[in-house]
């Protein structure tokens, strides 16, 4: 911690970094982003367990990109993010100062290449707890995950806090806010939620990094992590691979390869 | 001046009875894996036995995410459209908090401000409203800043503070004497219990009526800047909230039939504004964040004579990225000019 802080107050005082994004003390016990903008303010930085925020979210907004060049503390979740970021080219080499922390440990990495090195030395491992429902819905009947799913979508009020929260969730115009044409309904009904989230979890597949904040990120509880984690989960046992490892773009859903061993795509 | 009595623990069985009998339906805060939210009962063993506060807010019950206005079938040469009826069922609010009981007055000021809802007045009108008063709270608490209290009577019919072996009933409205006349053998006469003793304490954490006053003359503070850096933009805040009214009006429709739906909307969202030019009056989230602020604590008392909010905290507890509404307005009241 200490050394983040007085890397963080060095980036700062010699200009590099307009901001330090990190986590500070929030409400009771939550931990919240942080913009440390002068060097007084590193002081107010913590780090621990209950920084749970990936912050990558806030890297691709305008208000964020307007400040300058901002350093970004990131533990895996957060590295995964911004080098996926890079790869689907929404965040330029360089562009942020990338803060890496692993179990405490503090990492500078300055470029693409370093960040695909530092990843490529770490398992990337599901929750416990995350595993153990997966593992629920994968047993269950295709008609009670149907249920299970269908339950769960009632309490969806289309508050957009698992899309807003995602650091994949870049897009100026989502498809849930074209309204020339309505691809899917704006009203919170059943059809409406349950559209918006096949929407979001194909738009994930492949893209997400699995730092489970949309599921966090929900006011009502909906486990809405789990399916964008299984759909990643199915697009790399099919085609090997992962979002969030490599600087250069990997996407299993919009690739062509002549030698598909489909016919049906060749 | 309300009636007091005192009603046992065990008469709630009887009471929540005879209004069964009397054909109403009881929604209370009830528990669904360790979520307390609004639910049908039919006993008060069902209603949730430890909470602060449900996640939603009350005011579903007469303003629903999602409300059919009309509909409309086309053939040619004809169209026909279909208003909408409101259903309306006779419903008691059992245990709902005095912040959320208050916030009705809120939906009431806009539903019925130049043009009468339809919809909203006949849920409203088959509502009763019996409240109960706050034992404890949270950091996200503020309704005393906001001119209420954890056991203010505002927009209960019967509100009821826990004591020792049972309740405080203070029967305050029409429709309260209604319900104790439902069941009058169960209200016996109150011993002058001091309420405030076994309310929440819930500190002051700022001056609402000079925050107003300053409001008009701080739209340009960087503070708005500064607090909504963090903000995602969601609808969380505003689809929690009690007292948030804005919706939008879509359609649903085929060349055939369509649907017209009155939708929850939010400020937050960069939509919100969006004109059909492309051009958006609030470009970036600090301008949302300040209508949000500003539409509560000064266009609200500017136009209706109340305020926008009632301290619930709700959209505090909701925010995926911790937006302490308390905590920010105290800030706001702290900028010097």
């Amino acid at each position: 911690m200490e050394a983040l802080k007085q890397r963080a107050i060095e980036l700062l005082e010699k200009g590099e970094v307009k901001a330090v994004l990190g986590y500070a003390k929030g409400t009771g016990q939550a931990r919240r982003a942080f913009f440390a903008r002068q060097p007084g303010q590193v002081d107010k930085l913590v780090l621990d367990e209950a920084c749970t925020q990936n912050l990558a979210a806030y890297a691709t907004k305008h208000e964020v990109k307007k400040l300058g060049r901002v350093a970004i503390v990131a533990p895996p979740a957060t590295q995964r993010a911004l080098i996926q970021l890079m790869a689907e080219r929404q965040l330029r080499d360089g562009d942020l100062a990338i803060l890496a922390v692993d179990e405490g440990a503090i990492k500078e990495l300055g470029s693409a290449a370093a960040l695909e090195e530092h990843l490529a030395l770490k398992a990337q491992g599901l929750d416990a707890k995350d595993k153990t429902l997966l593992a629920k819905l994968d047993a269950m009947s295709r008609e009670d995950r149907w249920a299970y799913w269908q339950n769960e979508f009632s309490r969806c009020m289309k508050c957009y806090a698992c899309r807003n929260s995602c650091p994949m969730c870049y897009c100026e115009h989502c498809t849930m806010d074209c309204n020339r044409p309505q691809w899917v309904p704006v009203a919170s009904h059943s059809i409406g939620n349950l559209e918006y989230h096949m929407v979001r979890t194909m738009h994930l597949a492949g893209r997400c990094v699995e730092c489970g904040d949309c599921g966090r990120a929900c006011p009502v509880g909906i486990p809405v992590h789990l399916l964008t984690i299984s759909a990643e989960e199915t697009v790399h046992e099919l085609f090997g691979q992962r979002a969030g490892a490599k600087a250069k773009l990997d996407y299993a859903l919009s690739t062509f390869k002549t030698d598909d061993k489909e016919s049906f795509i060749r | 001046m309300a009636n007091t009595y005192q009603l046992s623990r065990e008469s709630l069985t009887s009471l929540f009875g005879a209004l069964r009998k009397d054909g109403r339906r009881i929604l209370a805060p009830v528990e669904s894996d360790g979520r307390i939210g609004l639910g049908e009962v039919e006993a008060p063993a069902q209603v949730a036995g430890d909470y602060l506060q449900t996640i939603m807010s009350a005011k579903e019950v007469a303003f629903p995410k999602v409300e059919r206005l009309l509909s409309y079938t086309i053939t040619p040469g004809q169209v026909d459209l279909k208003d909408a009826e409101p259903k309306a069922a006779p419903t008691v609010l059992f245990g709902v908090r005095p912040c959320e009981a208050k916030a009705f007055g809120a939906l009431d000021a806009v539903f019925n401000w130049d043009y009468r809802d339809k919809f909203f007045n006949a849920r409203l009108e088959k509502l009763a409203v019996i409240g109960l008063s706050c034992t404890k709270a949270d950091e996200a608490c503020f309704c005393t800043s906001v001119g209420g209290g954890p056991a203010d009577t505002a927009g209960s019919d019967i509100l009821l503070t826990p004591v020792a072996d049972g309740y405080l009933a203070e029967v305050l409205t029409e429709k309260g004497t209604a319900i104790l006349n439902l069941a009058s053998d169960l209200f016996k006469p109150g011993n002058g219990v001091d309420k405030v003793a076994v309310a929440a304490k819930v500190e002051a954490a700022f001056d609402q009526p000079a925050l107003t006053a300053k409001l008009p003359g701080m739209f340009d503070s960087e503070v708005w800047v500064d607090q909504s850096l963090r903000c995602i933009g969601c609808g969380a805040c505003a689809f929690v909230c009690p007292t948030c009214v804005c919706f939008d009006i879509q359609e649903e429709a085929d060349p055939k039939q369509g649907e017209r739906l009155r939708c929850w909307d939010s400020c937050g969202f960069h939509m919100f504004t969006l004109h059909a030019s492309g051009h958006n009056p609030r470009e970036v989230q600090s301008a949302r964040w300040r209508q949000r602020i500003y539409h509560k604590f000064s266009y609200y008392p500017q136009r209706y004579d109340q305020l926008g909010c009632v301290g619930c905290g709700k959209c505090t507890r909701a925010c995926p990225v911790d937006m302490n509404l308390k905590e920010h307005l105290t800030e706001a009241a702290g900028v010097t000019a």
